[in-house]
């Protein structure tokens, strides 16, 4: 068995035995759950929601993960069941600090504040800056498709909108995006 | 300058068109710089998206976490919302002993017949006790004897990897450990049964495997 193949397996039975621990009231086990997840956790809610915003939503995730391991059936890694809370958490912050499903679904030209800017090394933003500056609906749909993998139904699920939407955000994100691409 | 075909570029690069609107967009795309400019462009930012990298808080933020977990809502107190049946129970059991056995096998590399233990299902909805006890006594000669192989065996393997798999044996040793001290209190909670044969298979899938590892390096 390769060294590494052999390495990855003990990571991954190192974090089901916490995983385990954490469950039946470990706080020694959570907290090395937590060190092992917190920076993938961390950057999605900080690319998600405003960068001010990061370090409290990820705390909620945490509570929320040591609230709900009991729920934590071992069907997927615990790494993927973690993200999956925290993109729910995300979501649920963005429902509540009152941002519109409507106005996701009919901002119709979000980008103008990016792309109309006229790109010069004095102007020129680093990729994640540029990332941070979309509109959220598309930042939103970006990070989840582009960055995380997901495909755009369940995008839409996720966000209560139509595949088409989601589609649409993505595209307007990845145009805006193209021009601050690093040189 | 845009045209009809800009705003499909990014559905282009995902492959979510058609054969036909492919075809239409590749023979726009011989045709127009533009149009094979952006594409390029788009590319590389599907690209970058990619490979961004995580990176930790600027602040520690566990301990504030930890002081706000709850003993009162620990998790393995928590109500649980989801149960196993006896049959899958049962099932999971055999498949240890089984699996525990072929890992036995594998180690030592003695030819033996092994003798399922015969398992009688009864209309108890609860597991009896004494069941998990023979399985969790037929796992734990198993892995005893597959420890005594990788002590003979640990010379073979280099001092990182006899690291690695001693401290992942001692988390597993203490998950075992925790999932029996609980069962103590509740013996016939069947998620905590379960969660005992789990972690007991994967220290058997691990001691087999690190055998298996230094049987080929002999």
């Amino acid at each position: 068995m390769p060294r590494q193949v052999l390495e990855d397996t003990l990571t991954a039975d190192s974090i089901a035995a916490d995983t385990a621990l954490a469950a039946s009231g470990d706080p020694s086990a959570f907290e090395r759950l937590y060190r092992t997840h917190v920076a993938r956790v961390h950057t999605l809610v900080r690319r998600m929601l405003d960068a001010d915003e990061a370090d409290d939503v990820t705390q909620d995730v945490f509570i929320r993960a040591w609230q709900k391991l009991s729920t934590f059936r071992g069907e997927s890694a615990f790494g993927t069941w973690l993200h999956r809370l925290a993109v729910n958490v995300v979501l649920a912050r963005r429902k509540s600090v009152g941002v519109e499903r409507g106005r996701f679904i009919t901002d119709e030209d979000p980008l103008d504040g990016v792309t109309s800017k006229p790109v010069t090394p004095e102007l020129s933003m680093d990729f994640e800056e540029a990332l941070a500056s979309l509109p959220e609906g598309a930042r939103q749909v970006f990070v989840l498709h582009d960055v995380e993998g997901y495909r755009h139904e369940e995008i839409a699920r996720m966000l209560g909108v139509v595949p088409g939407t989601s589609k649409s955000q993505l595209h307007h994100a990845r145009m805006a995006l193209r021009r601050h691409l690093e040189r | 300058m845009n045209d009809q075909w800009t705003n499909r570029l990014s559905e282009y690069i995902d492959g979510e068109l058609d054969s036909t609107e492919r075809a239409g967009l590749e023979a726009h795309l011989a045709t127009c710089g533009h149009c094979y400019a952006t594409l390029g462009e788009l590319q590389q930012v599907v690209a970058r998206a990619k490979a961004l990298t995580n990176a930790e808080p600027e602040t520690d933020l566990w301990p504030d976490i930890k002081a706000r977990l709850n003993p009162s809502r620990r998790p393995g107190v928590a109500p649980r919302r989801f149960s196993f049946t006896v049959p899958q129970l049962l099932a999971a059991s055999i498949a240890l002993v089984l699996l525990s056995g072929g890992g036995v096998w594998l180690a030592v590399q003695q030819r033996q017949t092994i003798t399922p233990t015969p398992v009688t299902v009864r209309p108890d909805p609860r597991p009896r006790v004494d069941q998990a006890g023979n399985w969790t006594r037929s796992t734990d000669a198993a892995i005893a004897e597959l420890q005594a192989a990788l002590d003979q065996n640990e010379k073979r393997l280099d001092t990182a990897t006899v690291r690695i798999v001693r401290k992942n044996l001692a988390v597993i040793d203490r998950a075992i450990a925790e999932a029996r001290m609980a069962l103590r209190g509740d013996p016939g909670n069947a998620y905590l049964n379960l969660h005992l044969a789990n972690t007991m298979r994967r220290k058997v899938e691990l001691l087999r495997r690190v055998n298996d590892m230094a049987a080929a390096r002999s």
